[in-house]
Formats: C-alpha cells, sequence, structure tokens
C-alpha cells in the first residue's frame, strides 16, 4: 500500500486520456448520482463519480479500470471542485486504482485470520501463476495485490477478484479459479467449499439448532 | 457563558468557547500542534489532551471539546503527564533526528515541545519512515521526512488563501503533503504556510541555511510593500536583514505577511546606492558627498524646485523634504507619480475608512477598479472572510481572479451611474454596505461618482462607515497629510517647469517629462529615477531608518532601524538637512529628533499612533463624471518597487509563478 502512487503525468497519458467523457449511459447514472445531494452540495458525489470513471475506463480498456489524472480532473470539473481534493479521496481509498491493473485484479487478504488459515498458500499459489505483488502479467490479465482485512474472516481464506469474493480457498481452488478466469468463464463466486451457502458453520449448525428449519422461541428456555 | 474548573479554579469562559480555550484562560499552557486559532479545527495531533470530568475515563482533546458548565479539566494529572508523553512518543517515531541541520530549529514546536513535554528517551528501534520531497516553489522549501501531519497548511491554503491547492495525499503513516502533481503554490499568501508550520516540513527557500534564530537581532518594523502596513519584525546579523516575519497585529495583518513584503529582503543588499553619482557628459560617474552638493549648489534654483516623493519613504523623509523646498520658496510637492490627480483636500474622501478589520463585517461591497489581490493580497483574505459570513461582492473593471464567489459587472467605470437592478438591491438591503476604490478608478475620475455613491446608498450611518479608496503606496497616506498632492497632480509639476526636481526614491515617474529640469535622486536602489537623474545622493532603505508610516485606513505607525545603510549611504533626512546648507537655506531641525517634533507640529496626528482622524466625508458633488475602460496598475505584483526588483528571489518568482518559466536547476 505504501507503493502506491499515481501513474506520472506524462504526454502519453494526456494524449490517451485528455479527452476522457461520460458515455451516454454513465452521464445519466452521473446525473442521477450527483442529484442524490443538495445544490451546491455536488462535490459530495466524488466517490460515486470516481468509481464510475474507473469503471468506465475498465470497460474501454478491458480490464478492471483505474483513474487516469486527466479522469480525474474530468471528475473535478464536472462537480467544479479543485482536482486536489480528488486527489485525496483516490489516494486515500485503495480501492480507487491509481495506475494501470490487469483484466483481473487479484485482491489477496493476507490479514491475520486469513493468514492463520493459510493465506501464505494462497499467495504462493498465485505467484506460481506468474503473479508478483504490485505487478500485471505479462498478458495484461491478472494484478496481484495484498491486501487488508476485507471481513470475509468466517470463510477464510479469501481474495477478491474485481467485484466479486472467492471465500474458503485452498492452493487448488485457486487455481482452478484463476484457470477458469483466464479461459474467460465466471467461477462460482463466494465459498468454495461444497456444501456452503454463505458463512454458516461448516458441517452443519452448532448452535440455535431448533432454528434452522423454522423460528423458534428459545426465551422460556434460558 | 458556562462555568468550568480548571485544576481546581473556578472560571467563567465565553459560550462557545473549547476546553483548550478555558485551559489557556485560566493561565494553563497547553501543548498543540494542529490547533491554530484562525484556522478550523482539525483535532488531528492529540497533543493537547487533558482530563475532563463528566466524561469518559480516559483523556481528551481539549480544542475539539466544548467547554460546557460544570466541567471539572485537569491539567496537571498522572494521566495527562503520561498522555502527553506518549503521543510525543508516537510523533517522534517517524520525526528524524536531524535538529542540527534543520532550520526550524531554535523555533520549532516540536522541538520545545518534546522538551517540555516528552519522556525524554525513545523506545523505537524499527525504521523512520522517508518521505519523497515535494516541490512547492521558489519560496516554499520542503523537507517531508519531517512532517507531523498537522494539515495546518493544507487548512490555510484552503480557508484562508481561499486557493485549494495543498492537499493530504495517500492515508495513515503514508500520508503525504503535496500540491497537485508538485506545482508550484502560486498563492501571494503562500509563504505564511512557513511560519505555520510547527515543525521543519515547510521552510523558506532563500533563508534556507543563512542563519539560526538566537543570531538574529529582531526589530519591529512596517511592510512597505503595499498601503496596508504590515506589522513585521526584521531579523538582522550583523550589518544584513536576513529575513521578513509578520508580526501580530489584528487590526491590519493578522498574523499574515503578502510574499512580496517577506521575499523582498533580499533586494535590500542588491543593486544598492552605496556612494553619490554625478552625471557628466551624459553619463554618471562616482562622486564624494563634498563634490555632489557643491554640483547641487551650483544650480541654485531657489523656489524652482519640486519635489516627488516615492512610494517607499516614510514621513519624516516627507516633511524634511517639504521645509526643504519651503524655505527655498516652493510649495510644489507631489507623491502621485503616475500622474493621477484627484482631489485630496478631504482626507477622509482617500482614506479606507471601514477599516481593514470592519471590512469583514459588511454585507454588500463594490469594488471599483481594483486587483485587490495584486495591490493588497491581506486585504483580499479579510474580503474573503467577508464573503464567507454572507457578504455580496461586485466588482467594475477587468476580471481577475477572485478567492470567493463575486459578480464582475463590466469594465466601464461609467457603470458606477447605472449600475444594474440586482446591485442596487443588495446594496439598499445592506446593514453595511461598502465601497472600495482602486487606482484604476482614481484614474478615471471615479472618486466623486464613489462619494455620489456614499451618498445614494447612506454609506455612512450610525457605527459605519463604508467609504474606502485602497492606495497601493505605503507613503500615500503620510504623503497626503503632509501636503504631497497638487490639484492637477504631477502634471502640475511637470507645467511649472521647475530648475530643480527633487526625487525621494520616485521610481515609477516618467521622468522624460522632467527633462530640463536637474533631477536629484535622493533614493537607495539602482532603479528607474537613478537612470534618469542628474545627482544621485545614496539614503537609506526602510529598514535602516526610523520612520513613521500610515496605512490606507490612516493608521500611523512607527517603524524602527535594524541596520545601517551600506557604504556612503545616510538616512534620507540627513541629505536633506546637509542640503539646506548647501543652499544656505534654514529648514528648523538639527536632529531627528527635533524633526519628528516639528512634524508633529505641523500635523499632530502623525505624531499618535493608531487611526488617524480625518473628519467627516465631503458631500458629492452635485456632477460627477468618470468614464473609460478600467486598467489595473500593477502589471506585476512581484516587481511593483525598486526593492522588489532588485530581489532575485522575487524575480524567479515573477518569472516563474507569472511568466510560466521554468527555471531548471543544476545537479548538485
Amino acid at each position: 500500500m505504501a507503493d502506491r502512487h499515481p501513474e506520472p503525468d506524462s504526454p502519453e497519458l494526456r494524449a490517451r486520456w485528455g479527452n476522457f467523457a461520460w458515455t451516454e449511459a454513465n452521464a445519466a447514472k452521473a446525473r442521477e448520482i450527483v442529484a442524490r445531494y443538495p445544490a451546491g452540495r455536488q462535490r459530495s458525489a466524488v466517490m460515486p463519480l470516481l468509481d464510475l470513471a474507473q469503471r468506465q475506463v475498465g470497460a474501454e480498456e478491458n480490464t478492471q479500470g483505474w483513474l487516469p489524472l486527466p479522469v480525474m480532473e474530468y471528475v473535478a470539473t464536472q462537480l467544479d471542485m479543485p482536482i486536489i481534493r480528488v486527489l485525496e479521496v483516490a489516494t486515500f481509498y485503495t480501492m480507487y486504482n491509481i495506475a494501470p491493473v490487469g483484466r483481473f485484479h487479484v485482491q489477496v487478504c493476507g490479514t491475520t485470520p486469513c493468514m492463520l488459515r493459510g493465506s501464505d498458500d494462497i499467495l504462493a499459489a498465485c505467484k506460481a501463476k506468474g503473479m508478483k505483488k504490485g505487478h500485471t502479467t505479462a498478458d495484461g490479465l491478472f494484478t496481484l495485490t495484498e491486501v487488508e482485512c476485507m471481513g470475509n474472516c468466517a470463510s477464510a481464506p479469501m481474495v477478491q477478484i474485481n467485484d466479486d469474493n472467492y471465500e474458503d480457498l485452498t492452493a487448488e481452488r485457486i487455481e482452478h479459479i484463476l484457470d477458469e478466469l483466464a479461459a474467460g468463464r465466471q467461477p462460482k463466486t463466494g465459498t468454495q467449499e461444497p456444501g456452503r451457502h454463505t458463512v454458516e458453520p461448516v458441517g452443519g449448525p452448532t448452535s440455535l439448532t431448533a432454528m434452522v428449519s423454522e423460528n423458534h422461541d428459545y426465551r422460556g428456555e434460558w | 457563558m458556562p462555568k468550568v474548573k480548571v485544576d481546581g479554579v473556578e472560571l467563567e469562559v465565553p459560550a462557545g468557547a473549547t476546553v483548550l480555550q478555558a485551559c489557556e484562560l485560566a493561565g494553563k499552557e497547553i501543548p498543540r500542534f494542529c490547533y491554530h486559532e484562525r484556522l478550523s479545527i482539525a483535532g488531528n495531533c492529540r497533543m493537547c489532551l487533558v482530563e475532563v470530568k463528566p466524561g469518559p475515563p480516559k483523556p481528551q482533546a481539549s480544542c475539539a471539546l466544548p467547554a460546557s458548565e460544570g466541567q471539572e479539566i485537569r491539567t496537571d494529572s498522572e494521566m495527562v503527564k503520561k498522555a502527553r508523553e506518549g503521543v510525543m512518543e508516537f510523533l517522534l517515531i517517524n520525526h528524524p533526528l536531524d535538529c542540527p541541520i534543520c532550520d526550524q530549529g531554535g523555533e520549532c514546536d516540536l522541538q520545545d515541545q518534546s522538551v517540555a513535554y516528552g519522556r525524554g528517551g525513545s523506545r523505537y528501534h524499527e525504521h523512520k519512515r522517508a518521505v519523497t520531497e515535494k516541490y512547492m516553489g521558489p519560496l516554499i522549501k520542503t523537507t517531508m521526512t519531517r512532517c507531523i501531519h498537522c494539515t495546518r497548511c493544507v487548512r490555510f491554503s484552503e480557508e484562508i488563501a481561499g486557493v485549494d491547492e495543498i492537499g493530504a495525499l495517500y492515508r495513515g503513516e503514508t500520508m503525504q503533503i503535496s500540491t497537485y502533481l508538485e506545482k508550484a503554490a502560486k498563492h501571494e499568501l503562500s509563504a505564511n504556510v512557513i511560519d505555520l508550520c510547527p515543525v521543519g516540513a515547510l521552510t523558506s527557500k532563500p533563508y534556507a541555511f543563512e542563519a539560526r534564530p538566537w543570531e538574529l537581532k529582531k526589530t519591529l518594523s512596517i511592510d512597505v510593500s503595499d498601503a496596508i502596513g504590515a506589522n513585521i519584525r526584521l531579523d538582522s546579523r550583523g550589518r544584513e536583514v536576513l529575513r521578513i516575519l509578520p508580526r501580530v497585529n489584528d487590526d491590519v495583518n493578522e498574523e499574515w505577511l503578502a510574499d512580496r513584503g517577506r521575499f523582498m529582503v533580499d533586494g535590500l543588499t542588491r543593486r544598492r546606492l552605496d556612494r553619490p553619482w554625478l552625471r557628466r557628459d551624459g553619463k554618471l560617474v562616482a562622486a564624494t558627498w563634498a563634490e555632489a552638493f557643491a554640483a547641487v549648489a551650483s544650480i541654485n534654483p531657489s523656489a524652482s524646485v519640486a519635489v516627488v516623493a516615492g512610494d517607499l519613504v516614510d514621513c519624516e523623509t516627507m516633511f524634511a523634504a517639504k521645509q526643504l523646498a519651503g524655505a527655498l520658496g516652493s510649495s510644489l510637492l507631489e507623491g502621485r507619480q503616475t500622474g493621477l490627480a484627484y482631489t485630496a483636500s478631504n482626507l477622509a474622501a482617500v482614506a479606507f475608512n471601514s477599516t481593514l478589520g470592519g471590512i469583514e463585517e459588511s454585507d454588500a461591497i463594490l469594488i471599483v477598479g481594483s486587483q485587490i489581490r495584486d495591490e493588497a493580497p491581506l486585504l483580499n483574505a479579510r474580503l474573503r472572510k467577508a464573503v464567507k459570513r454572507g457578504a455580496k461582492v461586485f466588482v467594475i473593471g477587468p476580471v481577475w481572479d477572485t478567492t470567493y464567489p463575486a459578480t464582475f459587472l463590466g469594465e466601464d467605470a461609467s457603470l458606477l451611474f447605472n449600475l444594474p437592478a440586482d446591485v442596487t438591491e443588495a446594496f439598499g438591503a445592506a446593514a453595511k454596505p461598502a465601497i472600495i476604490i482602486g487606482g484604476g478608478a482614481l484614474a478615471k475620475g471615479a472618486l466623486e461618482a464613489g462619494l455620489g455613491f456614499a451618498e445614494r446608498f447612506n454609506l455612512v450611518r450610525e457605527g459605519w462607515n463604508g467609504f474606502n479608496v485602497l492606495h497601493m503606496a505605503a507613503s500615500r497616506m503620510g504623503g497626503l497629510m503632509l501636503g504631497y498632492a497638487q490639484p492637477g497632480g504631477l502634471a502640475d509639476l511637470v507645467a511649472a517647469k521647475p530648475r530643480m526636481v527633487i526625487s525621494l526614491g520616485a521610481d515609477e515617474v516618467d521622468w522624460t517629462k522632467f527633462a530640463d529640469s536637474m533631477i536629484v535622486h535622493i533614493g537607495h536602489h539602482g532603479d528607474k529615477a537613478a537612470h534618469a537623474a542628474d545627482v544621485i545622493l545614496p539614503a537609506a532603505a526602510f529598514s535602516e531608518k526610523d520612520g513613521t508610516y500610515v496605512n490606507t485606513e490612516g493608521r500611523v505607525q512607527f517603524a524602527e532601524r535594524a541596520v545601517f545603510a551600506p557604504g556612503e549611504a545616510r538616512e534620507d533626512w540627513t541629505i536633506l538637512r546637509a542640503l539646506a546648507d548647501a543652499f544656505g537655506v534654514n529648514v528648523g531641525f538639527d536632529s531627528f529628533e527635533q524633526l519628528r517634533a516639528a512634524m508633529i507640529a505641523q500635523v499632530p496626528a502623525l505624531g499618535q499612533e493608531g487611526l488617524a482622524y480625518y473628519g467627516a466625508l465631503p458631500a458629492a458633488p452635485a456632477t460627477a463624471d468618470c468614464a473609460g475602460t478600467i486598467g489595473y496598475p500593477i502589471k506585476d505584483p512581484y516587481l511593483n518597487n525598486a526593492i522588489g526588483r532588485a530581489s532575485p528571489t522575487l524575480q524567479r518568482c515573477s518569472a516563474e509563478l507569472l511568466h510560466g518559466e521554468l527555471q531548471a536547476e543544476a545537479a548538485e
């Protein structure tokens, strides 16, 4: 995270993104987002608009999307706010990519619960696929980042790839997911544990068992 | 008015005060880094922790906690001591221990407070964070590894300067203060962040590694770069003034100073006139004082003499020259070098009557012909405050980049007579309406029309005077008080064809008009007037003489001498006294005290520090005529006086910030 830096401002960057403008659909969406806030408070919309811009960039170059400086400047003009305030927001939140990323942005959680459950193996599996932390693979498919807790500790270890979470991973499962993605197929999202739906206890409920099929009033039994 | 107890002492504090302010009222010192009286509260340094009951059983940040009835505040408990030590230890984790090579050393909040409130040792053995330098322009030197993330600079540029150019990028430990793409900070008050920075992260670039604060002699003075009269402190060592810092004066400059006033200091040692010069066969040649006086005396002008006062001179110099001219029988005195000829018979009509503090309370302001950011940067900060309180601002004149919402009505001065309906409506409804007439409008004769405007909208009412003229020269009000104004302005002097013209540092005059006169230049810089002069008598700059200055409000202020003038240069009044001997006339003073006494006898207001009273506004003339496209007189705000033009720092500011030249620095 400490190594995040915006893609340097260069004539090539200006040439590529200097003419960035909303697509028709996104322009309508942007108007709708800005209209959520009181008049004169349009800068409150900076976060959703940056996200929208990142997605539009992603759609244009078939990646997860990122925010080139001219695109941030475009958002700043749209919201009539100083560019430095936009840059502050974009650099603060790691969900905004401020440098180019690949088609799939693999964010491996390495915080304690995931680490205890084997996130090191997940990282090793990713690296075995040719990925390197903070870099994009040569084919432009995968960018690997190690991130802090994503709130899926009950189904650790997990990775987030673009908008989807993949949980209960093992080295084999992540390999399968990456292969599927590379082949252009959409693997199952969420938990990868067979028989598990979300984050319910593995092997069936151990407490509040009477509540599984129907509502049950426990109060009399306390 | 809540009653609180601070360390067992009960006291009443104003409603809305914070716990920190309550502690200060009780005489307790609360250490702080991010909190600053004139900025919004951030509460992110945590240094001001105190113990407060009732409340959670943990230390509270006093800067962001409102004082409320019945609070018991402790600033001396064990908990507070431990909390401060802890915060200090955290702040020092990433702060480099490079005080010996840091320019802030000796005047550093972090240094002082770690001595007073720290543990005295570190338990931290890991690597410290390092941050790359950030370019912030020719004035601000950055060492961002030293930054403790107080965000004072960010808040200053957003709130006071009104230009969002500095921001805090990234987050947490990796947070970095930077301008967008490391462009130079371009605002005319930008260097105030150097004073605000509590550590050595932002320091003065031209002053880098020049001196330590304890080596410097501190002299109280007045800024002469504009007519605001900001209170400054000259820090000098030996014969050289090394830096200029603002002093706190809530009525004038609060605690800010414009960049050009701060950085013209290195102009004081360059391009100086340090010996007399005489023009022989069209060329200036070095001379002795005796030769120079002999040359001046050889042309005995008797009554055919005129005096033109420059923008930087003090009242004493102007008075001495006036006495000299008077003794010779002349009263051809003028200070408005560019030829302005507004009526100066009633000084109330040419003063900034609302006062600089008062204009903040105005709720409708019409600016006529003034580019305030160039002409009086500190006034612009005041106007921004007024706008924040809800004032509406209208401007007649070419469009400039205000730092607050303002409506530009047009460029023609005649708009004063036919204002749009929304303007008249706003002024009709305003409780404290004000007009500010600048030099650009005075040139188009807008003074009378402005008086008409004042009468029409009743600008002078109980407890309020909204009629303001904004001057640009530090000497202007003093000059007008001393009679440096001819009915026809400088043209009267030209028409009189005097045999001798005495220039008191008058560098803005078109001297070709005085081609037939002998031009005696008493000045301190080899600037425009020196090129035209026949005799150059080297004099003292504002830092080298005691003097009285009157700012645009009519506020009389005294400046003191910090150093002596270089070489053979002498204080201006002594030169004028010697000239009187050369001409064989009596000017009535032999010492500076006698001169000042004589001046005060003639104009008593000049002896009284503070606002001079000029009486009531004159009635508006029945007919007023003003028309023409307004142009702003200051073409280059960094190089608008002789000292500024000699300053390499301001030359670089002008080249880089105004003209966009990039100055490549050689690799070291």
